[in-house]
């Protein structure tokens, strides 16, 4: 059977490629230990030796709109270009093509619907940064074949908090059942407290401190009970407008396991937003 | 209120760059050719013929009031990005990284400690 070697939750923030990129005298004072933090970071994944990595994300209004918006959906193909004309605007970040993994998107994609998770598909996906902001974090050689899955924290009405640690923990069962010598990891990316579009928003820290503190807790000792017991759509717009992006790595968790402690947690307070890094190895810390 | 309509208008100049610099140059005749362009447009065969703007909207639209269009619900994402590609070089340049985002969120102070107008359609 396929192992899953190692499940990484984390912030995605698109500003840091050009803040660990650009010249020196143009980038901000934080930069280097930013750099740090995520390098020490990829080295999580990069010890788990993983083979294909499963991608959890969210489509921002790139391939996506409102005339068809899908709750769940899993890339089925053979290559996916990535970034588009506004991220590299806005952010600066390069384009991609990454290879695909058929056979695997395949066997997830049916295992899902196989356990009444009725995903929708696409065999012709274009990634945005959700997806390649961990490459550059985690892996930039950007050498590994990717099954992108997307979910919707964007666009009401959401799928709930505990669906999407539903998915997260069928998406578990799919892989360890997985009839393959692959070695596995899963990637997701989300946010803790954030605010885009309004008053809350790039300020001296996070929107909502108290949260990320308490959000980091729960996900580091894979405490559902807590997280399905605070955390609503209405609690987390509270901390934020664009804070629901947390069901992603609440997803990430429901990977993990039931009530797993995490073996690596990091974070950085940062103007806008706090960064967090997590790793979970399912089947021991690699050697 | 057309909210759908609005967003499309956001997420359709947002994601090209030559709507981008028309809607920079020129807001309100660019919601006309848009409208005959894109907002009609399913292929070249089909159209929509279902939605338009109120008065209201396209009167927001043509003033680049996004106060007025978070106020009235269109998606925060969509608001912030496009406006971000208008202003962002020009405030940089004058005032300094992140000065447009930082005035955005200013003039939607008054919004602080409530309940935001829903994106939801």
């Amino acid at each position: 059977m396929a192992q899953l070697t190692a499940v990484l939750a984390s912030t995605h923030h698109p500003f840091y490629y050009k803040a660990t990129t650009s010249p020196l005298e143009e980038r901000p004072p934080f930069a280097a230990e930013w750099r740090r933090k995520v390098e020490a970071y990829r080295e999580t994944l990069t010890a788990a030796r993983p083979d294909v990595l499963v991608m959890v994300g969210a489509d921002h209004f790139h391939q996506f709109f409102l005339d068809n918006y899908p709750q769940f959906l899993i890339g089925r193909a053979e290559r996916y270009d990535a970034t588009f004309y506004n991220e590299e605007r806005e952010f600066g970040l390069p384009k991609y093509v990454l290879d695909g993994d058929v056979e695997l998107s395949r066997y997830l994609h049916e295992g899902l619907l196989d356990r009444d998770f009725d995903f929708s598909f696409s065999h012709e996906l274009k990634l945005d940064h959700s997806i390649i902001c961990p490459i550059i974090t985690v892996r930039p050689e950007a050498d590994l074949p990717v099954v992108p899955i997307y979910t919707n924290i964007f666009a009401p009405p959401l799928p709930s908090p505990k669906r999407f640690w539903q998915v997260g923990r069928a998406i578990r069962e799919v892989i360890d059942a997985y009839p393959s010598d692959l070695r596995v990891a899963a990637i997701g990316t989300g946010h803790l407290s954030l605010e885009l579009g309004g008053p809350r928003q790039f300020g001296e820290h996070g929107p909502d401190p108290e949260f990320d503190r308490n959000a980091i807790e729960w996900l580091a000792t894979g405490n559902i009970d807590a997280i399905l017991e605070n955390v609503t759509h209405e609690s987390m717009a509270g901390a934020g407008n664009a804070t629901h992006g947390f069901m992603d790595l609440l997803l990430m968790m429901g990977i993990a396991g039931d009530g797993v402690q995490a073996d690596y947690v990091d974070e950085l307070d940062l103007f806008h937003t706090r960064e967090m890094y997590m790793t979970w190895y399912p089947n021991g810390a690699p050697a | 209120m057309s909210t759908y309509y609005v967003d499309k208008f956001l997420y359709t100049i947002d994601r090209d760059p030559k709507w981008v610099q028309r809607y920079k140059d020129d807001p309100a005749g660019t919601i006309e050719a848009w409208e005959q362009e894109v907002g009609r447009w399913l292929n070249d065969a089909e159209e929509t013929t279902v939605l338009s703007f109120t008065d209201a909207e396209r009167a927001a639209l043509a003033a680049h009031d996004y106060v007025w269009l978070f106020e009235h619900g269109a998606h925060f994402f969509l608001n912030l990005t496009l406006f971000i590609a208008l202003y962002d070089e020009e405030y940089t340049r004058e005032q300094g990284p992140l000065s447009f985002q930082r005035e955005f969120g200013r003039k939607l102070s008054h919004w602080l400690g409530k309940e935001y107008p829903s994106v939801g359609l």
